[in-house]
């Protein structure tokens, strides 16, 4: 039986798909057989952050309605061996995404992989709960910003009561802080929240902290999860959340500003 | 430097305010959590009725459940202002 892990964060724009991609194929590396399934019904993206757009013929929604079976929605990734992904509809019904169809189509997933990742939509509606009502994990991605660290305190609530280990009183989903676009130099300034602040406002496990990097984009421009970029700092901090989530002990990188000689004459 | 250490206050002032400011609405948001639907309107509802008669702040009402073995509580706080 696989884990099924949730990526969410209330807020829209904080960095779930970049990450769903990212720990996706990092556990694929890992040599785990892993599925990330997109639940962003209507806003399908990470077919384009994986590279796969042009492969996509059947999604999600055909599924659940039995207009295809299951191996003729997933594709498999063509550099990672054992990556598959599970496009989302672009259809603009809500509804489409039905309670039994998903629970049918996530124990099937689970029966043949390791790790099934849910790329949840923004925001607490249907589409949000359904991606994290079978979680047994849940990475939520919060930026240094007010708005964010609220939603992700919203969506902690909705995580412990609103999901199915919660309700039929099992042990609770694992919940990890993932902390994405984080400009170390704008902490320094205290112009942004630290992580020990969003760490103590949260008060959950750190699983990683991802730089604000240029890497990102220049990374989906490309169509390859960050991850696969080794020499750049947010790649590397993705591999790092991989292996901790594994169960390797890693030091946090990436926390404070390299400093160059002009900060270095500024700030002594 | 006093000059630089002025501009570098004001900034610490920025996170430390945003992290203050998290601290307050999150515990208020944990406190209703739980609770049911209708706990918000039933706390405006109230505060209007109290506000028949009295002038009390916008946060003087602060409603709870309780859960007792089988049995709910709910809890009513009304912060009444000092009397002069
Ligand atoms: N660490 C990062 N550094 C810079 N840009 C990032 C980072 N993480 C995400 N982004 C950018 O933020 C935007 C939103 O990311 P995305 O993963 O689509 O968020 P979500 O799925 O939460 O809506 C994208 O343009 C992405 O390139
Ligand atoms: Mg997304």
């Amino acid at each position: 039986m696989a884990r099924i892990v949730v990526v969410t964060s209330g807020k829209g724009g904080v960095g779930k798909t970049t990450t769903s991609a990212a720990f996706g194929a990092g556990l694929a590396r890992a040599g785990y057989r892993t599925v990330v399934v997109d639940f962003d019904v209507g806003l399908r993206n990470l077919d384009l952050i994986m590279g796969c757009e042009r492969r996509v013929v059947y999604d999600f929604v055909n599924v659940i309605n039995g207009e295809a079976n299951l191996n003729q929605a997933l594709i498999r990734d063509k550099r990672v061996d054992g990556l598959e992904i599970l496009p989302a509809s672009q259809t603009r019904d809500k509804d489409a995404l039905t309670f039994e169809g998903v629970q049918s189509v996530l124990e099937t997933l689970a029966s043949t992989h390791d790790y099934v990742i849910c790329d949840s939509p923004a925001g607490i509606e249907r589409g949000a709960h359904l991606a994290m009502y079978f979680a047994d994990d849940a990475l939520v991605v919060t930026n240094p910003e007010v708005s964010s660290v609220r939603d992700s305190d919203r969506v902690l609530g909705l995580l412990s009561s609103k999901t199915r280990r919660a309700e039929q009183g099992d042990e609770p989903v694992k919940e990890h802080l993932v902390v994405t676009r984080y400009a170390a130099a704008r902490v320094g300034k205290g112009e942004m929240l630290s992580i020990e602040d969003i760490c103590e406002i949260l008060s959950i496990d750190l699983l990683g902290v991802v730089p604000e990097s240029t890497a990102v984009l220049n990374a989906s421009n490309a169509g390859v999860p960050v991850i696969m970029e080794d020499k750049t700092d947010a790649g590397q901090a993705y591999d790092d959340i991989v292996s901790r989530y594994l169960g390797e002990a890693r030091d946090h990188r990436f926390l404070t500003e390299k400093k160059g000689l002009f900060g270095r004459l500024f700030k002594g | 430097m006093a000059f630089l250490d002025y501009f570098r206050s004001e900034k610490k002032r920025s996170a430390s305010l945003a992290k203050e400011r998290l601290q307050v609405i999150v515990a208020r948001e944990r406190g209703n959590r739980g609770g049911p639907d209708y706990l918000p309107a039933l706390q405006q509802e109230i505060l209007q009725v109290i506000r028949r008669y009295i002038e009390v702040d916008d946060d003087a009402v602060r409603i709870e459940v309780d859960r007792e073995g089988d049995c709910e509580v709910l809890e009513l706080n009304v912060t009444l202002p000092d009397s002069d």
